[in-house]
């Protein structure tokens, strides 16, 4: 079947270590570190005091009143980030048909504090049913796709696709099949996530997937003494656009989209499969898709999200898949910086793979303090510092709780 | 300005995010004051929640100016 290509030409950000994409790749690269205690709630009677909160964000500084009242944090990182994607990509109704643009744009979990707090309300009043009619489009995770859309008026698919924290991978993958089958030209992808409130923190410590560690080090992927994930929030946003559209209309261009690959490992609600075969089956499958060989690939930013068995199975998967190669390529985890955005993260961690095809500079995992005997030393982490390289072709992986995995294949554009 | 029509007029600033210079009893809430029909539900249960009342449906749909409310307020609500 004659496909169509797919390329980037808009990214947003908003992330723990900058609230836009130049600031984001700018900590990325020079190993700026997220993590800090805890300021949304009082944290003293939980296990952590740590996560990677966006600093400096001031709603009013995008929203009216009127609208900030109406959205949860993570729609509002989710349309700030949209914002700064379009006004990249430069669209205009002038060269773009706003009918046939479409939004898939994702959350893991959505509107949680908002939620919680909704119930905590009622629970300490008198039982008189008193919700708001907002609480519903507050916390659902498609809602953000809808306030795109209704704020620029793009007309086409719009829609989430939840799958933890592989969501903002699987739509960048869904907007990618969208426009390489012909369907439509423009698809505004991404996700959002800001879930740092009590209910989740407290929930992902009761599965021991957040680290314990109270100090900002906690995120520490592929390190021997990695002990769960540290909770980020933000979001990120990609336009894709194909090729001849956007050549049509002079913009520039980051980077091609060339394959996807997506698979489940059937195997546990949390833990990931202990060979990594779902992973591995992902990556196969995006090569695949892209019609390359596995050593053409330069550069792997990894799910790596500091728990002890991901990163394990994660490091088992790209063996598997790469054999020797796997040593010439330059391996990163962001979320070492980042922490971990949940159903944002897939959205971020794109942004800086398809960056890193364009910079030919890989970003580094920083928290790295102890070798694990476990993982062979010739793999290359990126340890401390971003490296200068060529990378042509680069694989992004996002992985979610369910068993989900998702892997997207960037290649320069030249 | 009575007691009930300042904090009528604050509500609706702090809900419809208008200014309250805007708020005369005269105004339509959806065709002066931009609210939507969700704007609407959540302003008359502000009402309830502040002034201890109870409005039902067949009165809410009555009450679609501020000095609508103000009047049903002032007739309903015991200090």
């Amino acid at each position: 079947m004659d496909v169509k290509r797919v390329v980037v030409t808009g990214i947003g950000a908003v992330t723990p270590i900058g609230n836009s994409v130049p600031q984001y790749w700018e900590s990325l690269c020079s190993g700026v570190n997220g993590a800090a205690t805890i300021t949304r709630f009082d944290i003293s009677k939980f296990k952590t005091n740590t996560a990677c909160e966006v600093k400096n964000f001031d709603p009013f500084n995008y929203f009216d009143k009127k609208e900030v009242k109406k959205l949860d944090l993570y729609a509002q990182y989710g349309i700030v980030a949209a914002d700064e994607a379009i006004s990249d990509a430069g669209i205009s109704r002038e060269d773009t048909n706003f009918d046939e643009v479409g939004v898939i744009f994702s959350s893991g979990i959505g509107g949680i504090s908002s939620f919680f707090e909704e119930v905590k309300s009622h629970c300490e009043g008198d039982g008189v049913p008193r919700f708001s009619p907002f609480i519903i489009p507050k916390l659902l995770p498609d809602i953000t796709a809808g306030h795109i859309s209704i704020k620029y008026g793009f007309r086409g698919p719009n829609f989430a696709i939840v799958s933890a924290c592989a969501s903002s991978a699987n739509s960048i993958i869904e907007g990618f099949h969208y426009i390489q089958y012909g369907k439509f030209p423009v698809m505004i992808v991404g996700g959002a996530e800001a879930a740092i409130c009590p209910i989740s923190i407290g929930s992902f410590e009761a599965m021991r997937a957040i680290s314990p560690r109270k100090d900002n080090t906690a995120s520490r992927p592929f390190d021997a003494e990695r002990d769960g994930f540290v909770m980020g929030e933000g979001a990120g946003c990609l336009v894709l656009e194909e090729l001849d559209h956007a050549m049509a209309r002079g913009a520039k261009i980051y980077g091609e989209i060339i394959g996807c690959g997506s698979s489940a490992d059937a195997y546990h609600i949390t833990a990931p499969h202990n060979e990594g075969y779902g992973a591995y089956l992902c990556m196969m499958r995006a090569l695949q898709d892209g019609g390359i060989k596995p050593n053409m690939i330069d550069h792997i930013n990894t799910h790596g999200t500091s728990t002890p068995s991901g990163d394990i199975s994660e490091v088992l998967a790209i063996m598997k898949t790469f054999g020797d190669h796997s040593y010439k390529i330059s391996i990163n985890a962001g979320k070492s910086m980042t922490g971990h955005l949940l159903g944002g993260a897939g959205a971020i961690e794109a942004i800086s793979t398809v960056l890193a095809v364009k910079n030919d500079v890989v970003p580094p995992t920083i928290n790295h303090f102890k070798d694990d005997d476990n993982i062979d030393p010739k793999l290359d982490f990126t340890f401390w510092k971003a490296k200068k390289r060529t990378v042509n072709y680069a694989l992004s992986n996002a992985f979610g709780f369910g068993g989900h995995d998702a892997s997207i294949l960037f290649k320069k554009f030249v | 300005m009575s007691e009930i029509k300042e904090k009528v007029v604050s509500i609706i600033v702090d809900k419809l995010g208008v200014d309250a210079a805007d708020v005369t009893p005269e105004k339509s809430f959806t065709n002066d004051l931009g609210a939507d029909s969700l704007d609407t539900v959540e302003l008359i249960m502000e009402f309830e929640k502040e002034f201890n009342v109870s409005i039902p449906d067949d009165q809410t749909e009555k009450i679609s100016t501020v000095g609508d409310a103000i009047k049903y307020i002032e007739e309903n609500y015991k200090a």
